[in-house]
């Protein structure tokens, strides 16, 4: 059960709010229970079309040939949709905020590059008729290679599966073929670190499964407008990706909806509107475009899959002085909304750690898979649960309790996060407390009276001379190895860095911590020293832009 | 050409359709087949509907059991005299798949799905399949199941099988990784007739171990004439995949449901519920 | 393909409809009669999303077939209301906020009203197998099986 706790951060909160901690019905509820709640299918038309397509049961091909013929011949068909018949035949989600390249056709053209791409629409009178008309669509196709794995479609020579993207990344600054972070000097760090372990983690594509398929009806409305009911989490994203697929005015496109049937990420991709609103126009009658069940699960888009590998610096006593995180997001063949997801990853990295050095390197990969889309935590869950299975090997290496070993290493109101903003309002050692007090976990003394309030700032607040790259040079794969060059800091040279009053080492109360020999550590110094940086040493960092900042005004809902 | 229905009164009508129309399916309840229409898997052909009450028949009361291929799964859990198939009965999806699927469906529903008709195999039953002019032929459940896999087996008019010799002797498991409604991992079905503590004419059936449910043969030799001691289960477990040839699909692979089944065996020949 | 005439009767009011020789019960309800309660989520039978009652049986509109009911009596979320007073468990989803996005809704209730029908007590795990078959993404079924319970509860204290 909810509860509120007012000891906490009790002046930074005003109590007398009218709604925040109060139940409140939702004004939804009524229509809900009633069956009365309008969903974008729970329209009716007369002379309502069904509309759906013929996917691609290759991952992988190009299209000799398409015949379309018997499909036109059949019971109750009154259109076919081809590639051609698509004003904009070619777009990405974000190029409303300008943001990525054209990548993605509606209908394919002369590839595809996933199984179960669209490649015809076919609108009959019933869709039974419509499904029994796409299967005599004809199309031929030459099988090609593929690629699934993201290490794998990152090597050089890889099949290349989106052309407009050819060395399978999505491009970043229009100059690099990765986003990165980078605060300190990690490698320095490792050199001198008491321990030192890298793993590796990964998550396969997730399904959102919203109870409510996707799907819309569009209809001719008065004065050549078209009305159209969408299931689209994200209305307006909607509309102005219809109206640049179909190079409508906008304003000729009156959407409807807002109650979507469960969405979790799943419904942003505007998978039905564009052929919906294309084949009313087309056919000057209502269209319904709903995916089926098994459509969904099998090509609606997922969570991605998402590959992380983290090398940490760790001191005997407890302290992370090295963070690395390397992360590999499987777009799929498209780009969707993955090349954003990783932005927001490189922004999770550290995780809510105070960290003297990090660096943090994020691809966004294209592969033979049906492209990836935002869901819950969109980009940031993968990272940290990943950092958070990390953190609990670290504290076992060095003898540490878990929660201890988090309240630590957590960030404290006006440290330096590793990209370079102060951190504010940080509660994590609090929620630990909590956490442990409901968990009957005993911390020590020490734990237990430590705050976020106190410890930070300070030293802990200064941006280090930085290790600077080149690496990831798009179309130049082999500079991801290239050599590092010092940055100086931007505020005093790194400072020695502080500990929060010492936490005792833990003294397991559960069960000794076995010897971990399975965790290579590096003794200090055995790694040669990399290359000293030569001059011109480069100009200071450019103030900080990060890319999440840029996305925040179009992405602040929840996912 | 969209799916037609057509609607029959008597049995021997039905019969005679499927015979001329390869295309024409009878239908039970329909949660295969009009799960098939809706994904365009069937997109022509014709839907028969027989209304003949005989399909409907419970014959449940004595010590031969008769039920019509038309019984849906909730008609069987309505029925205190058929307690021992209750299980098998409440395994099949959530209940509003069980008011509608019936016996005769569950008899061609292709594998992970068969929960019922692995009950019946352990039960020994026969199919009564329409045989022309009002004639009928009786088959053992296993030989049709084997038809099945090659294709064409006719109208089943009911299953027969005797009742199980007592509370105890009949025992079913299935094993989901959903609770309390999910598609089986596998299904155990198990007779166990014992005589003065030794089992006479044991069965035991599986499902979702091979394309259609199968008897574990092996199984039943080891049992044979022994009392369900550690020893005779530990034997049982060692044959217990014998002649077993389960599939990956969704549910599980044919790995996991391989090492799972001598635990599962294991756990209902002792008596432990899972 | 020659369309079939059914009659049933809906929420209690006798309706005589055209259908497709295939058509749904959720298609005719949905599409031939306007009651847009009910929903698709999957043709399969796997969401219950589709739930209505046939007879007072729990069924799944999505594959039943509507030549199969004909003469039935077919109940959905639509006519559970009595003119604007709420069902017992109308009421109960609105108090334990049993809904979010609200799709599962007319589904979960008509599971629901299948069970409470007859058996109108129920412990928890009978709630719990009553909406086996019915799937919701975004509540959590605690709400919900807490709403069942207690509209069974305050029935309960009704008829006392
Ligand atoms: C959500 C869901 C969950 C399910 N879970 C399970 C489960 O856990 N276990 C399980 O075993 N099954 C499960 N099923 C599958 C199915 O519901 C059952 O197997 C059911 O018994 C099939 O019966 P039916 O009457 O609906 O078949 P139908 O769809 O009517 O028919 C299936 C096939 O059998 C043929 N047929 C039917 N009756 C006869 C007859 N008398 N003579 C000749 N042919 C006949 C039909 O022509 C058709 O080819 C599930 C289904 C769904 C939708
Ligand atoms: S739509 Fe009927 S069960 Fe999902
Ligand atoms: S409330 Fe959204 S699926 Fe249940």
């Amino acid at each position: 059960m909810l509860e509120f706790r007012k000891d906490l951060f009790a002046d930074e909160r005003d109590d007398n709010l009218h709604v925040i901690g109060k139940g409140e019905q939702r004004q939804d509820m009524l229509g809900h229970v009633t069956g009365r709640t309008r969903f974008f299918d729970d329209h009716g038309f007369d002379g309502l079309l069904h509309l759906k397509v013929v996917r691609s049961p290759h991952h992988h091909a190009r299209i000799r040939s398409i015949d379309v013929s018997a499909a036109e011949r059949a019971p109750g068909v009154k259109r076919v949709i081809r590639a051609q018949d698509v004003p904009v035949n070619r777009n990405t989600l974000l190029s409303l905020i300008g943001f990525g390249k054209d990548d993605e056709p509606t209908l394919a053209v002369d590839k595809v590059r996933y199984k179960g791409e669209p490649i015809v629409a076919v609108i009959a009178d019933s869709e039974p008729e419509a499904m029994a008309a796409a299967k005599l669509v004809r199309v031929s196709y030459d099988p090609l290679p593929t690629v699934f794995d993201v290490q794998e479609a990152l090597k050089p020579g890889a099949v290349v599966v989106n052309e407009t993207y050819p060395g399978n990344y999505f491009e970043y600054h229009d100059k690099y073929d990765h986003q990165k972070l980078r605060f300190g000097d990690v490698e320095a760090a490792f050199r001198t670190a008491d321990h030192v372990i890298e793993e590796r983690y990964q998550m396969s594509p997730i399904e959102h499964a919203s109870t409510e398929t996707n799907g819309t009806i569009a209809a001719p409305e008065t004065n050549d407008r078209y009305v159209v009911h969408s299931c689209a989490q994200g209305l307006f994203f909607s509309l102005g990706t219809t109206a640049k697929i179909l190079a409508l005015e906008s304003n000729r496109l009156h959407f409807i909806g807002g109650t979507v049937g469960g969405g979790f990420g799943g419904k942003v991709d505007s998978l039905t509107e564009p052929l919906a609103v294309l084949g009313a126009i087309l056919t000057g009658r209502p269209v319904r475009y709903v995916l089926g069940r098994e459509e969904e699960m099998q090509f609606g888009s997922p969570r991605g899959a998402e590959r992380h590998v983290i090398k940490d610096g760790v001191m005997r006593d407890g302290r992370i002085v090295a963070r690395q995180i390397t992360s590999y997001f499987d777009a799929g063949a498209y780009t969707r909304l993955t090349s954003y997801g990783v932005v927001k990853c490189v922004a999770h990295m550290p995780g809510p750690y105070t960290i003297p050095n990090v660096r943090g390197d994020a691809y966004c990969v294209f592969t033979n898979r049906v492209p990836a889309t935002a869901m819950r935590g969109f980009g940031v869950t993968g990272v940290d649960f990943s950092i958070e299975v990390q953190m609990d090997k670290l504290a076992h290496l060095v003898g540490i309790d878990p929660m201890e070993f988090r309240i630590l290493n957590a960030y404290r109101d006006g440290d330096m996060k590793a990209h370079r903003r102060v951190a504010h309002n940080t509660a994590l050692i609090e929620c630990v407390q909590v956490a442990a007090q409901k968990s009957n976990w005993a911390l020590s003394e020490t734990a237990r009276r430590a705050s976020s309030l106190s410890g930070g700032g300070g030293p802990r607040a200064a941006i280090p001379p930085t290790v600077t790259d080149e690496s990831g040079r798009i179309g130049r794969p082999e500079t991801r190895q290239a050599p590092p060059q010092l940055t100086p800091g931007a505020a005093a040279p790194l400072p020695a860095y502080q500990a929060p009053p010492a936490v005792p080492v833990h003294q397991p109360p559960h069960q000794p911590v076995p010897p971990l020999p399975n965790y290579p550590s590096q003794p200090a110094g055995a790694a040669p020293l990399p290359p000293v940086p030569t001059p011109p040493v480069p100009a200071p960092p450019a103030p900080p832009q990060h890319g999440a900042a840029r996305f925040s005004s179009v992405f602040t809902r929840r996912r | 050409m969209p799916v037609n229905v057509r609607i029959v009164q008597g049995l021997q009508e039905a019969a005679e359709i499927l015979a001329a129309d390869r295309g024409a399916r009878l239908l039970g309840g329909g949660t295969l087949l009009v799960r098939d229409i809706n994904e365009g898997v069937m997109t022509e052909g014709t839907l028969l509907r027989a209304l003949d009450p005989v399909l409907l028949a419970i014959n449940a009361g004595g010590a031969r059991i008769e039920l019509g291929a038309g019984v849906t799964m909730a008609m069987v859990l309505a029925n205190r005299d058929l307690s021992y198939l209750h299980a098998p009965a409440r395994g099949i999806g959530g209940p509003a798949v069980r008011t509608t699927a019936t016996i005769g469906g569950n008899l061609f529903a292709s594998t992970p799905y068969g929960d019922f008709t692995t009950a019946l195999l352990a039960l020994d039953a026969v199919v009564t399949l329409h045989a022309g002019f009002g004639g009928a032929r009786v088959m053992p459940l296993e030989e049709m199941l084997t038809n099945r896999a090659r294709g064409g087996v006719g109208l089943v008019i009911s299953v027969g099988f005797n009742r199980p010799a007592g509370a105890d002797a009949f025992r079913f498991l299935k094993v989901a990784r959903v609770r309390p409604k999910g598609i089986s991992v596998l299904s155990i079905a198990a007779h166990l007739p014992q005589n003065a503590g030794r089992i006479s004419g044991a069965r035991i059936a599986y499902g979702a171990m091979g394309p259609t449910p199968l008897r574990a043969k092996a199984v039943e030799r080891v049992l044979e004439g022994r009392g369900l001691d550690a020893a005779t289960i530990a034997a049982a477990k060692t044959a217990a995949l014998e002649g077993t040839q389960p599939a990956t699909d969704a549910i599980a692979s044919e790995w996991y449901r391989r090492e799972v089944l001598p635990v599962h065996l294991g756990r209902l020949l002792a008596g432990e519920t899972s | 393909m020659a369309r079939m005439p059914v009659q049933f009767r809906l929420n209690g009011s006798d309706r005589a409809v055209f259908v497709e020789p295939a058509e749904t019960l959720l298609g005719t309800i949905r599409r031939g009669l306007g009651d847009f309660a009910p929903k698709f989520g999957c043709g399969q039978g796997t969401c219950g999303v589709c739930t209505v009652l046939v007879d007072g049986e729990p069924r799944l509109g999505c594959l039943t077939l509507s030549v199969t009911c004909e003469g039935r009596s077919i109940e959905t979320a639509s006519g559970l209301a009595d003119g604007p007073t709420l069902h017992p468990l109308q009421a109960a989803f609105m108090e334990h906020f049993a809904a979010q996005c609200g799709f599962c809704t007319p589904g979960m209730l008509m599971a629901a009203k299948a069970l409470l029908d007859r058996n109108p007590d129920p412990t928890r795990v009978e709630v719990v197998e009553a909406i086996a078959g019915n799937v919701c993404r975004c509540t959590g079924y605690e709400p919900i099986i807490n709403a069942i319970l207690a509209a069974a509860q305050q029935r309960g204290a009704r008829r006392a």
